[in-house]
């Protein structure tokens, strides 16, 4: 009984050593998921515009794109990023390289959302905004796609929580995020159990934070829908 | 103004329109009327190239439009459409929808967008919508709102394709009414409708369209109690004109 709860005691003593020594890799995580989240949305955004342009080149850029980041792990693809493109004379630092990677690979399966979202607007919407006169590219930014990101959302937020935890796989390319960090602090003292258990509460402050911030958004966008008791 | 010419249209193998040649004056309202399947929203949807037509020329003001997106972005500014089933800009409210294509296709300030959006919104009796999103609004209020969104681009001409088939009967009035008081400005409108009653009593021309030609074409003394055509006799007869007269126009 004295030894379970000495060993209780001793737990959280080590988690709450430990946890303030995590801040920094804390904020690297963060920074990763943020740009990761940011630049994936745009590039997600540019290959459907790529494929509304309907010319060849392009759109067989963006689907090439789409296949390879779809088609391969995104352990490999930062392998590749970090390790093959100095092979080739690409040299950009560690951050840099987990950035791209990140953006990347987040970018392809928010194109595939963003792609859905648009294809579920009524044609109708499209039709009387093009019949005003409006170009393609107006009627896309004014009418389609303001609608389809609000019908996004949700996917979104599911790719957006992934992008956050998939920031973890940074660690194999020496970036000294939240794991990393983890990993180093476990292999220094042996307390395996208590480290890991502070990295999964940041984790989860993250995530359950991002969660709501998401909910937010969805009730605020949800201004032009007719209101129901159901 | 819109002068047809020899127009044909077909999907793959089934031909929807088969050499139609209509013009349409300025000021004149032409009904366009027929069985489903005629090809009367076709024939509308490709004369602002909404629908690319497969042989003929759609002449506006003696120039013909020729298939590129300059030209034809400038013929959807001179002829604005009206749809079956409104397409209200989901995203923005009553005013929003109206403003939408002065800001961005004229490229005029946002005040005097919205001084424009409120005038017409005031005209097709809706100021007290302005910040209603479309959900909210009725299908009659709607389609009015999509009117006025219409009207505040100042078309030469406006395309409706049946405005009222997609509202509850108690609705079609007020519709009615608004296309009844453009129709007396002076407007020049072509309407693809079911409403008998509007075709008879507001347009100059009506033209009868049966399997994807015009079929008959007159005004609408002629067309209504004087039809040539046995389609079109046939038609009348199954639209049952004799008891509606009183029911709707109380409406209009």
């Amino acid at each position: 009984m004295y030894e379970t709860i000495a060993g209780i005691k001793s737990f959280f003593m080590i988690v709450f050593n430990y946890a303030p020594m995590f801040l920094p890799s804390v904020w690297i995580t963060l920074e990763l998921s943020i740009f990761s989240i940011l630049l994936g949305t745009i590039c997600g955004l540019i290959v459907n515009l790529l494929k509304m342009t309907k010319i060849g080149v392009l759109v067989a850029v963006a689907d090439i794109y789409v296949a390879i980041i779809r088609g391969t792990p995104l352990l490999l693809q930062l392998f590749f990023i970090f390790y093959g493109l100095p092979q080739i004379g690409i040299t950009i630092d560690s951050f840099l390289s987990a950035v791209v990677g990140l953006a990347l690979h987040n970018g392809a399966y928010i194109s595939e959302i963003f792609r859905g979202a648009i294809q579920a607007i009524d044609r109708g919407q499209n039709e009387a905004a093009r019949a005003m006169g409006m170009t393609k590219f107006q009627t896309f930014r004014t009418v389609v796609f303001p609608q389809a990101f609000k019908n996004a959302v949700p996917a979104l937020g599911n790719q957006f929580l992934l992008a956050i935890k998939d920031s973890s796989l940074a660690s194999i390319i020496t970036i000294a995020e939240l794991m990393t960090k983890a990993r180093e602090f476990a292999a220094a003292t042996y307390s395996v159990f208590p480290i890991y258990f502070d990295a999964a509460c940041y984790y989860m402050l993250l995530t359950f934070v991002l969660a709501r911030l998401l909910n937010m958004l969805e009730k605020r966008l949800r201004v032009n829908e007719r209101k129901t008791s159901l | 103004m819109i002068e047809i010419r020899g127009l044909y249209k077909n999907y793959n193998d089934t031909e929807v329109l088969r050499g139609i040649d209509l013009t349409v004056e300025d000021g004149e309202v032409v009904s366009v009327i027929g069985p489903s399947g005629s090809g009367k929203s076709t024939l509308l949807r490709c004369i602002n190239f909404l629908e690319r037509k497969s042989k003929g020329d759609i002449v506006v003001d003696g120039k013909v439009i020729e298939n590129n997106p300059l030209e034809i972005n400038n013929l959807r500014k001179k002829i604005g459409m009206v749809f079956q089933s409104f397409n209200l800009f989901a995203n923005m409210t009553a005013l929003k929808n109206v403003m939408s294509g002065i800001v961005t296709v004229k490229k005029e300030t946002k005040a005097a967008a919205e001084k424009k959006a409120r005038f017409y919104l005031d005209k097709v009796g809706l100021l007290d919508k302005v910040d209603e999103y479309p959900a909210m609004l009725s299908g009659g209020q709607q389609q009015r709102v999509a009117i006025a969104r219409t009207l505040a681009m100042e078309p030469e001409a406006v395309l409706f394709d049946e405005p009222t088939s997609a509202l509850d009967p108690e609705l079609v009035g007020e519709v009615l009414a608004v296309m009844k008081d453009l129709a007396n400005d002076g407007m020049t409108m072509v309407v693809v409708t079911h409403e008998m009653t509007f075709a008879r009593d507001v347009s100059d021309k009506v033209v009868f369209l049966s399997d994807g030609k015009i079929a008959e074409m007159g005004a609408p003394g002629d067309l209504f109690n004087r039809p040539k055509n046995g389609r079109l006799k046939n038609f009348l007869s199954r639209m049952d004109l004799a008891d509606k007269p009183e029911k709707r126009s109380a409406g209009v």
